[in-house]
């Protein structure tokens, strides 16, 4: 609740802080600022302090898993913020009001990790949407931009549609919004439940960019401001996960006969559309495009298994998977051509950012040592302690193998390819920043522990 | 805390190393550390052999029941052994080599060192895959950074093969972790699983495994990344490969194939044998045509790990044991053999066989070195891998779980022929003859270069005339893979 209700207020804070303060750092530090307290705040409720009392009606429950989520969350923008903020102000002139959306989409985020009823589920996800829209076309001045967003804002409100649709079907069928009353049904389920958790099913594969509900993701993430992409395949999709992993687990569980197989046939086809199409990008921002729908497979894999490993390996995953895309993303803001080509030579000019990068690319592609190994180990472990569907993490595997080729190919072009690249403008924040996102992500792919263990104390 | 030191001592040089500027200091700095790690070696086989010495645990991922547990077993000794005197006499023996970056280069020879080490010396299935895809990742970058001009190419395919090998591999360690009772990845655990699974399971268990290791050591037709990368890496980069890297294969299916799914390397013991045999025969016939030295010598480490293969899964005491001195035999030869091929291609400026001749003219030293590796190669009694490659064939022709031990044992044996043709042509074109253009201004070789091939050939010799220095080491070990793989009981049982 502390974070919930200080996000949305300083959400208003930063709106009005573009009237006040007229430096862009102030606006900046502000929004560090207020993150941090959210951070602190966060941390604060789950060791048992609360700041306000609000009776929900067991609408909205924190738990460990949701809170946990949200730290992760906050801890990510703070780093996201560090390296990013400077280059918003390039985006346009409204520099506070971005900030303030950013504040916003992170109450919603709040929001969808902890709902217990439908109604939240739908009011959390509008809440991140209708900002992302604005966020999406704020480069006004480019055409790409506008396209992207006005792409992503009419399939967006059809699968908020086809997200209200089931939710009316289930409370027809239910008589209830809350999950757990909706989990209770006389077998054999009816048919308006099974319509309802179908149309729930896309509406969200939809948010997760899940194939085949992928199609906007490439074409948004890449028409929209590198350092908005970089947050929407990042937090937003971590949240978009938490969400489903939630929706399936406790209002749909006992379904779970019903919808496993479904969810193993769109893991397949999201894996295997991500990785393959990844491997023909000529541009680094439309690969890592690419590479964002290939980690929502591997992040299916989780919503399939839907065991204790998988919800302990989703957070592992998301923080890897954050940690990992935001540095490589705050590098790319800074470049001027996004080809993989315009990274020839770049160990030799930026020798510093060009080891990060590599850390973090080695962890996306899972390699030992680096969080995303771990995280990938944690969905295997959960899909083969199904017993069921074997196949699909054999798949998985071989689909990860095709993303070497990929990722590589970003760490070929930056050390063993001959180039010139533009200087680019790296202040000693930024570089301490990219060193603690790969320290993380080093220090998570050795112990785990020291994130999940909050998960239980 | 002998384990423990095989791995830490390289990879704390070897991140020191990359932040170091002057190529002499760096290259002094990996000297010392790679004969610090020998010291230790030595120490580990003499003085401090002891049960408390040769073993470390400690808690790592409790929840997940895996454990930093390590051991220098017998095997695990053998190999240690070889890596640690691989990596001085690759130092030696290339001191002259300039390099770029050299920091980087040394860096990272050191750390695939201390992940070669790691997987010689785990005893946990996941700390096993931690080290053994660290290993990739330095030699990566050693190969796409230094070597000929298709490098990057050449070592993109190696890494491919490699790590979809690894990844089935990892898929089926969590199998076998999510059915072991005590949900523990201890080497034990693993071990006992023998007399859980059912067959079945253990048919397509096998191949998960054997992905991984078919393509590391190489067995046909899993071997074509070999010679591109062999001929495009440089040759400090080539002689780690070939000499350690690809024993990790063979390693691997003793201490984690054999005993851990038996009945599946049982059954499929004529198919994966008859690859094996497959590719001696292919790799040898193909070492004859080749005109690149490096590919020569490629070729014919493919024909020598085949036969490896070929004995692990006839299962008998003596054919394993033989696979163990083996490994170390290859490995030292091999690294011979590779000096050479670098010292003739300084000198001449090429590798192309038919460009080359009289070169014992010149070269006097090298020629002499060359021809005694070539015949140890050839596995000429007196030499160590006369008796490896006895063991080996014994082995073959002795196993009672094949019904085609003979077929396998003549046609096993043919390729020491056809090493013997390909090995001396080599030597007559190279070496003898009359002298032409390119080999006219050769020179002979240099103290290091001496240093590391009399240390070479003193072993080639020593182990040839008294093996049991080495035998000793190996034999408790594979009788104990033996038992443990001993497939009768289990298929009574099941």
């Amino acid at each position: 609740m502390n974070a919930l209700i200080i996000s949305a207020v300083w959400g208003v804070i930063m709106m009005f802080s573009g009237i006040v303060l007229k430096q862009k750092h102030a606006i900046r530090n502000l929004a560090v600022a207020g993150l941090i307290l959210l951070l602190l705040a966060n941390g604060l409720e789950m060791s048992g302090t609360m700041f306000f009392k609000v009776d929900t009606k067991g609408m909205i429950e924190f738990d460990r898993f949701a809170l946990l989520f949200d730290s992760i969350i906050f801890a990510s923008a703070i780093l996201y913020l560090l390296l990013s903020a400077r280059d918003m102000e390039k985006v346009g002139s409204n520099y506070a009001e971005y900030l303030a959306l950013i504040f916003f989409i992170l109450c919603g985020v709040v929001l969808v990790a902890s709902f217990k009823s439908l109604l939240i589920l739908f009011l959390g996800i509008e809440i991140i949407s209708i900002p992302l829209y604005i966020l999406t076309g704020s480069d006004k001045r480019n055409l790409k931009s506008n396209e992207a967003s006005l792409k992503y804002l009419l399939l967006g409100a059809f699968s908020t549609g086809l997200m209200l649709m089931g939710i009316a079907l289930i409370y027809g069928a239910t008589g209830s919004f809350m999950n757990a009353n909706i989990d209770v049904f006389k077998e054999p389920p009816s048919a308006l439940l099974i319509t309802g958790m179908t149309l729930l099913m896309f509406s969200m594969a939809f948010k997760t960019s899940v194939a085949p509900f992928h199609f906007w993701a490439p074409d948004v993430y890449d028409g929209a401001p590198v350092v908005f992409s970089s947050f929407m395949m990042t937090i937003v999709k971590g949240a978009a996960f938490i969400a489903f992993i939630r929706l399936f687990d406790e209002a749909f569980g006992s379904l779970a006969p019903k919808w496993q197989l479904w969810m193993a046939i769109l893991t397949a086809a999201t894996l295997f559309i991500g990785n393959i199409t990844a491997v023909f990008q000529q541009s680094v921002k439309r690969m890592m495009a690419y590479s964002s729908i290939a980690h929502a497979g591997f992040m299916m894999l989780a919503v399939y298994a839907m065991n204790t490993d998988a919800k302990e390996g989703i957070l592992l995953y998301i923080a890897a998977y954050c940690l990992a895309t935001i540095g490589i993303f705050a590098v790319l803001g800074k470049m001027s051509d996004y080809t993989f080509d315009g990274f020839n030579g770049f160990a030799k000019s930026q020798p510093l950012l060009a080891a990060t990068i590599t850390i973090f690319l080695l962890s996306l592609a899972g390699i030992p040592l680096t969080a995303g190994f771990l995280s990938k180990f944690y969905m295997l472990k959960a899909v083969i302690d199904t017993h069921h569907n074997l196949w699909l993490v054999i798949f998985a595997v071989l689909m990860a193998a095709v993303s070497i080729y990929y990722y590589f190919r970003l760490i070929q072009a930056m050390y063993f390819k001959e180039g010139t690249v533009k200087e680019i403008h790296i202040t000693p924040v930024f570089k301490w920043t990219m060193m603690i996102l790969a320290a993380f992500i080093i220090i998570l792919g050795i112990y785990p522990n020291l994130l999940l263990y909050w998960l239980y104390f | 805390m002998i384990p423990v030191l095989f791995i830490v001592i390289p990879m704390i040089t070897g991140l020191a190393v990359f932040f170091f500027k002057n190529e002499r200091s760096v290259k002094l700095l990996a000297l010392f550390s790679s004969l610090a790690t020998l010291v230790v070696a030595l120490l580990g086989l003499t003085l401090l052999n002891d049960n408390n010495n040769v073993q470390y645990s400690a808690n790592w991922l409790g929840f997940l029941g895996s454990r930093i547990s390590l051991k220098v077993d017998g095997m695990g000794q053998v190999l240690c052994l070889l890596t640690s005197i691989s990596y001085p006499a690759i130092f030696i023996a290339t001191w002259k080599n300039q390099y770029q970056k050299a920091g980087n280069f040394f860096g990272l020879m050191l750390l695939s060192q201390a992940g070669l080490m790691g997987v010689f010396v785990a005893m946990d299935a996941l700390l096993f895959y931690f080290f053994w895809e660290m290993v990739l990742i330095p030699v990566y970058f050693l190969s796409s950074q230094w070597g000929g001009e298709k490098r990057i190419r050449a070592t993109m395919k190696f890494f491919i093969y490699t790590f979809l090998g690894s990844v089935l591999m990892l898929v089926g360690i969590i199998y076998l972790y999510s059915q072991t009772p005590d949900h523990s990845f201890s080497i034990e655990s693993f071990y006992n699983l023998n007399k859980i699974l059912p067959g079945k399971t253990q048919n397509w268990v096998f191949w998960l495994f054997f992905a991984a290791f078919a393509v590391k050591m190489p067995i046909f037709p899993f071997h074509t990344w070999q010679p591109d990368l062999y001929e495009q890496a440089n040759t400090p980069t080539t002689m780690v490969l070939s000499g350690v890297m690809v024993k990790m294969g063979v390693f691997a299916c003793i201490r984690w194939l054999l005993p851990v799914v038996s009945i599946a390397s049982f059954q499929w013991g004529d198919v994966v044998t008859s690859l094996a045999v497959i590719g001696i025969l292919y790799a040898s016939l193909l070492a004859i045509q080749q005109d690149d030295l490096k590919r020569l010598v490629a070729y014919s480490s493919i024909a020598h790990i085949g036969l490896m293969c070929a004995t692990i899964f006839s299962e008998t005491t003596v054919g394993l044991q033989g696979v163990m001195i083996q490994m170390f035999n290859h490995g030292i030869n091999v690294l011979g053999l590779w000096i050479v091929v670098e010292m003739i291609e300084k000198t001449c400026g090429t590798r192309k066989i038919s460009e080359l001749g009289g070169l014992a003219q010149k070269a006097p030293s090298l020629a002499i070195f060359a021809m005694i590796i070539g015949l140890a190669s050839v596995a000429l009694p007196l030499t160590n891998a006369f008796i490896g490659e006895f063991m080996m064939l014994n082995g073959i022709f002795s196993s009672s779980i094949t019904h085609y031990n003979i077929v396998f044992t003549v046609l096993a044996a043919v390729s020491i022929i056809l090493a013997a043709i390909y090995i001396l042509t080599m030597i007559r074109k190279v070496f003898f003859g009359s002298s032409n253009t390119v080999t006219s201004n050769a020179q002979d070789i240099q103290w290091s270069q001496k240093l590391v091939l009399s240390v070479i050939v003193i072993l080639i010799l020593w182990l040839g005339i008294y093996p049991d220095s080495m035998l000793n080491l190996t034999h408790g070990l594979s009788e104990s893979i033996i038992k443990k793989s001993d497939v009768l009981p289990l298929l009574m049982k099941h």
